[in-house]
């Protein structure tokens, strides 16, 4: 085994143990606390938070992968063609929008708890996947569609037999941008209500806790870091499996 | 059978091919030659209808393209282009299967099609079927590509510049693989190339275009003896004609019987390379051996420059 597999396998470990039986690591956040402030989190179960945490993410994700790669399938075609440039102005655009305030703007229309959080995750996890399913599929390789309409394909012969699969990997790459996103900025859905990982971070804040606020931002940040590489390996890969050179960072 | 007539592609403003007409008989390869940009592709691309003509039309064995579906008529056209645009995520087999798995053919009338062609391109099927195309020589990636081309038998095949990407050794041997396979099966050819050497080596119909008009459409000997426009006399390049049409010749047409000095010359030869041989060696006459090696006469000097005058 490499020593980048292990290092990856303990802290995915460690990780597990700290979610399942948070009390077992009171030791490690004790130091933070003062006046007797308890160490661990204990109003809702850390398992739950993170489960729920997770879901959202998992929801709004395939949403978000679902519209985007499918408003790309038909800006690409020739029927859609025209609305190419409008669609790639309006990705860019929307991708200068901080997060935050995607999630502001929904609570006046959802009201608060779960709903608007999944809202401002599925909208703004649509603008990278748009932008890289654009390019994954704007960016074929020429010889290759063209032999692909030259042996005699059908549009979607050639949509689903060569153009997809070529640009799955460009299309992973935006998904995982969306998903670090997401996982980070689910946490700030806790502000309005959802039950995820900020719950326990804004715990932390109001009763003034650095231990509360410590363990909910590394269990964050490590959830976070875990599955851009799990999908950063995805990519390559699928890269190596379908005979391309890795194009995009 | 293909029949061109008055074949015209406009953008805009821009005539890109200007009322071609041109009849390509089965089991010729005919080839099209010109400058960059002078509408070969363009001209090529509207026989599968990969472009669409604006006007003119394209009959192959008597019926109008426009009568089948564009993706059917693909399917029963071989298409090879430079860079092979092999499909990268697809094995060699795989890629060879293409067209055979459009048309719906059995598992193994397919599977024993494939290895039938990579045997027949000199790639062992049993090395070569699982492989990914980026783990191949580029001269590997073009066979297979002209493999994928031929692999649902068809009666035609289109190639754009498909020896284009190769150095001039790999180069030579995939054409001289091409015309072994186009006398093999008896395809019917129609490829483009900017190289007058290979049109005139693979050609047995050369179509000279200049500014998407067709200037002249003849037999290799023909275009070299009688040029229709000072422009395609300066194509085949004046200092060349004689041995352009030397190439033409095999040492088999001028043998006579008799000794000669020296190393052999194969029969097969052309009388190009007979011409040089002489040339090289000072010889006068050149023993000719056949295929298995055995003299079957010899061939003179100066019968071979008389070949390469100006034919009348
Ligand atoms: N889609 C297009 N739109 C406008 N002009 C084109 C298009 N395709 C080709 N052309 C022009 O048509 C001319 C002939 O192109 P092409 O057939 O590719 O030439 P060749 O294969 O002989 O190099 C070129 O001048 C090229 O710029
Ligand atoms: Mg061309």
């Amino acid at each position: 085994m490499k020593p980048g597999l292990i290092i990856r396998l303990v802290v995915l470990a460690l990780l597990v143990a700290f979610i399942v039986t948070p009390e077992s690591f009171a030791w490690v956040f004790q130091p933070l606390t003062k006046n007797g402030q308890p160490a661990i989190y204990v109003q809702n179960s850390l398992l739950n938070l993170t489960v729920s945490h997770l879901t959202i993410v998992a929801i709004a994700t395939i949403a978000s992968t679902l519209l985007a790669v499918g408003l790309a399938i038909l800006v690409t075609r020739p029927f859609g063609a025209e609305f190419l440039p409008l669609s790639r102005s309006l990705a860019n655009i929307g991708q200068t929008f901080p997060p935050v305030a995607v999630l502001a703007l929904a609570v006046p229309v959802l009201g608060f708890g779960t709903a608007p959080t999944l809202v401002a995750l599925f909208l703004y996890g649509l603008l990278p996947i748009f932008e890289n399913a654009l390019t994954g599929l704007t960016t074929l390789p020429p010889a290759v569609t063209e032999a692909a309409r030259g042996v005699g394909m059908t549009d979607r012969q050639r949509l689903l037999g060569v153009e997809l699969p070529l640009a799955t990997p460009v299309i992973l790459a935006g998904i995982r941008l969306s998903v670090v996103i997401s996982v980070a900025t689910a946490t700030i859905g806790s502000t309005v209500a959802a039950s995820t990982l900020g719950e326990v971070i804004i715990a932390g804040l109001l009763s003034n806790n650095l231990a509360f606020i410590a363990q909910g931002g590394l269990v964050v940040g490590v959830m976070a870091v875990l599955i851009y590489d799990a999908l950063s390996a995805l990519e390559r890969a699928l890269m190596a499996r379908t005979g391309q050179r890795r194009q995009h960072a | 059978m293909i029949e061109i007539e008055a074949l015209t592609k406009d953008y805009l403003e821009l005539t890109v091919v200007d009322h071609v007409g041109l009849t390509v008989a089965d089991g010729e390869i005919a080839v099209i030659v010109g400058t960059s940009g002078s509408g070969k592709t363009t001209l090529l691309r509207m026989i599968n209808r990969l472009i669409e003509p604006t006007s003119g039309t394209v009959k192959i064995d008597g019926q109008d393209t426009r009568d089948v579906p564009a993706f059917e008529l693909r399917r029963r056209i071989g298409y090879a282009i430079q860079g092979h645009g092999l499909f990268p995520h697809r094995t060699v087999g795989q890629n060879i299967a293409t067209v055979p798995t459009l048309l719906g053919w059995d598992k193994g009338k397919i599977a024993a099609r494939v290895d039938e062609l990579l045997e027949l391109f000199q790639l062992p099927a049993a090395e070569f079927r699982d492989r990914m195309p980026s783990e191949l020589s580029g001269g590997q990636q073009q066979r297979v590509g002209v493999a994928r081309a031929l692999a649902a038998e068809p009666k035609l095949l289109l190639m754009d510049e498909p020896f284009g990407a190769l150095d001039p050794i790999i180069r030579a041997k995939a054409q001289s693989d091409l015309l072994a396979i186009q006398k093999r099966f008896g395809t019917t050819i129609v490829l483009v190339t900017h190289d007058m050497e290979e049109a005139i080596h693979l050609g047995s119909r050369i179509a000279v275009m200049d500014k998407g008009k067709l200037l002249q459409y003849a037999p290799p000997d023909e275009i070299i003896a009688r040029p229709a426009t000072p422009f395609v006399a300066e194509l085949i390049g004046t200092g060349e004609r004689p041995f352009r049409l030397l190439s033409l010749g095999k040492v088999r047409d001028l043998v006579e019987s008799g000794p000669a000095q020296g190393e052999p010359i194969s029969a097969d030869a052309s009388l190009r390379d007979a011409y040089a041989e002489c040339l090289w060696t000072g010889r006068e006459m050149l023993p000719v051996v056949d295929a298995d090696g055995a003299s079957i006469g010899r061939i003179r000097r100066d019968d071979i420059a008389h070949k390469a005058e100006r034919p009348q």
